[in-house]
């Protein structure tokens, strides 16, 4: 350091340059989507009597609504499973590392197609294709699956070590016991990770596919709405909430059994230490956020 | 993997020597949860409501719905696709920006290590929580009742949307941070203003520019369906077309989403190259 004088937080023009811009954008924006306080204010009031109708909850018809949420759920279980089995060899194919090009480009672009869409989106083209109904919400789903372990799983494929896969190959093993002796053993904690994930997300996917008329709870949501039956649409909504978050609870015990390796409090044998921390769940951290923790 | 080798195990009393993989009560819980996971497959094949008429039908369903769709309305772009596809990405970005607003100072209170108070994090997870745990289709369905159809409830659905994926993760950014340079501004007397921007901040750039710009990516996905419940942005245009049964119309808001979103999603993969 030759000068002593320099200034221990310089003023960074460019940082500067970038909040006026951004406050331009923000004035722009609100004046293009025609936000005005005046409407601000009156959705104020109106939000008041929203609420104020909104409560109390009322189950109006326990029918609808129970045959809605139980509907949501079997579309979600069935779309998880029927999206993993086909995400898996997909996945599979997509990673680089283990796959020629011909075969991982292919799978990549199924995996982009299939994540670009939104699931009602996809839901709106199979009711067409399927009719209204559940199957069309399973279908969606199975689509938004596909997209989502598809990429997880090639990105877990191509981050595995290769010595344990050189190390099969050499002993001559054919293909199908390299992947599920190399291969396989490395992914699956982050593969029971992104699995409950996905059932998460289908699940809270799986009442919203139902507003355009592919089957769950959705459709039961959107009627009420529509006819402004607003205590039942606060009836609905918490039920929703209440199932997410039973179906998060659930995800967690799974995850815990699995990667946590709890319930080893009923172990016969003390564990030799080197074989304990032989199965910690997951490699080093990956540095910012994993695409993982998206969730939507 | 291994079973356990009885010939090595010389006696009940020395445990050392035999390994198990799993404990019994491991392998209980795993098998439980296999048994769960078949169950409710089986009894999801056997409750869900599916009409076989239908299924048969499909292929040429889809394929009569591909022929409808071709070609497609590249002339109605300009007319009926255009503002409304702006319009969404002002959605998607406005929406992004109210939410960081908001959930910085949330995420900060869910942050132990900035506001010890175990009472004010409890608080902020569970805002944190809650904006999470609503669709943004469902956060759109409320705006609407209260500030009626149009381009402010879909901003504020994927704003509060938004909110609890950016709080949590910049507070577990900042509840990740080194303690050093925190205790170096405390100990020359620093305000907490200047703690909070001059320690906290220059660790969690990173990763707070990572999740927006994440964030933003998603939101311009979510953005393009609100409008389905009447939220504006281009689902409004989507809507219109499928009401009435203008497939080609409908197959070009389709390519413009597809197009928008993959040009989002490679513009986000190469800034988080450049700056992360």
């Amino acid at each position: 350091m030759t000068t002593f004088a320099q200034q221990a937080f310089k003023p960074n023009w460019w940082t500067r340059a970038g909040w006026v811009a951004l406050a331009v954008y923000i004035v722009y924006a609100f004046a293009r989507l025609d936000f005005t306080w005046v409407r601000f204010v009156t959705g104020l009031g109106n939000g008041a009597r929203f609420i104020g109708r909104m409560f109390p909850p009322s189950i109006a018809q326990p029918d609808s609504l129970l045959k809605g949420l139980t509907e949501s759920l079997e579309i979600a279980i069935l779309a998880s499973v029927l999206g993993i089995l086909i995400a898996l060899p997909i996945g599979l194919f997509a990673s680089r590392n283990l796959m020629p090009v011909w075969a991982s480009w292919p799978a990549r672009a199924i995996i982009a197609l299939a994540r670009s869409f939104h699931p009602v989106i996809v839901a709106i083209l199979f009711v067409k294709a399927v009719g209204f109904g559940a199957m069309a919400g399973i279908l969606a789903l199975v689509v938004a699956s596909v997209g989502f372990i598809g990429k997880l799983f090639a990105e877990a494929i191509e981050e595995i070590s290769l010595k344990q896969v050189e190390a099969v190959r050499a002993t001559g093993a054919p293909f199908m016991s390299l992947i599920s002796y190399g291969v396989l053993p490395q992914v699956f904690s982050r593969f029971i990770g992104f699995a409950t994930y996905q059932l998460d997300s289908n699940l809270r996917n799986s009442t919203m596919v139902g507003i355009v008329g592919a089957g769950g709870i959705g459709g039961t949501l959107f009627s009420a709405f529509q006819r402004f039956d607003y205590d039942f649409v606060c009836a609905i909504l918490l039920s929703i909430i209440g199932m997410i978050m039973v179906g998060e609870v659930l995800a967690g015990v799974v995850r815990g059994i699995f990667l946590e390796r709890r319930f080893g409090v009923f172990a016969r044998f003390d564990r030799a230490p080197a074989a304990a921390g032989a199965h910690q769940p997951q490699g080093p951290k990956a540095p910012g956020i994993s695409s993982e923790k998206a969730d939507d | 993997m291994t079973e356990p080798r009885p010939d090595q195990t010389n006696s009940a009393d020395s445990p050392t020597l035999r390994w198990e993989r799993f404990s019994f009560g491991e392998r209980m819980a795993r098998f439980a949860v296999y048994l769960v996971i078949v169950a409710a497959i089986v009894m999801s094949v056997r409750a869900v409501e599916v009409i076989p008429e239908f299924l048969y039908d499909a292929p040429e369903q889809m394929k009569d719905l591909f022929v409808r769709m071709w070609p497609i309305d590249f002339d109605h772009y300009p007319k009926g696709v255009h503002e409304a596809l702006v319009d969404t990405l002002h959605i998607a970005t406005l929406g992004t920006i109210l939410a960081v607003v908001m959930a910085l100072p949330i995420g900060l209170c869910a942050a132990h290590n900035v506001v010890p108070n175990h009472a004010v994090n409890y608080v902020a997870k569970l805002l944190l929580v809650s904006s999470r745990s609503v669709n943004s289709l469902v956060w759109a369905l409320l705006f609407v009742g209260v500030f009626g159809p149009g381009a402010l409830a879909g901003t504020l659905a994927i704003a509060f949307r938004s909110i609890g994926f950016v709080g949590k993760l910049f507070g577990e950014a900042i509840e990740e941070t080194a303690r050093g340079p925190v205790e170096a501004l405390e100990a020359a007397g620093a305000p907490w203003a200047s703690v909070l921007a001059k320690a906290y901040w220059p660790q969690v750039q990173p990763a707070f520019w990572s999740i927006v710009l994440f964030r933003w990516d998603i939101n311009v996905r979510e953005s393009a369906v609100l409008g389905l419940v009447g939220a504006g942005g281009i689902g409004m245009a989507l809507d219109t077309a499928l009401n009435l049964f203008q497939w080609p119309r409908v197959a070009m808001v389709l390519f413009a989403i597809f197009t928008v979103v993959v040009v989002a999603e490679v513009a986000v993969t190469q800034i988080r190259k450049r700056i992360i």
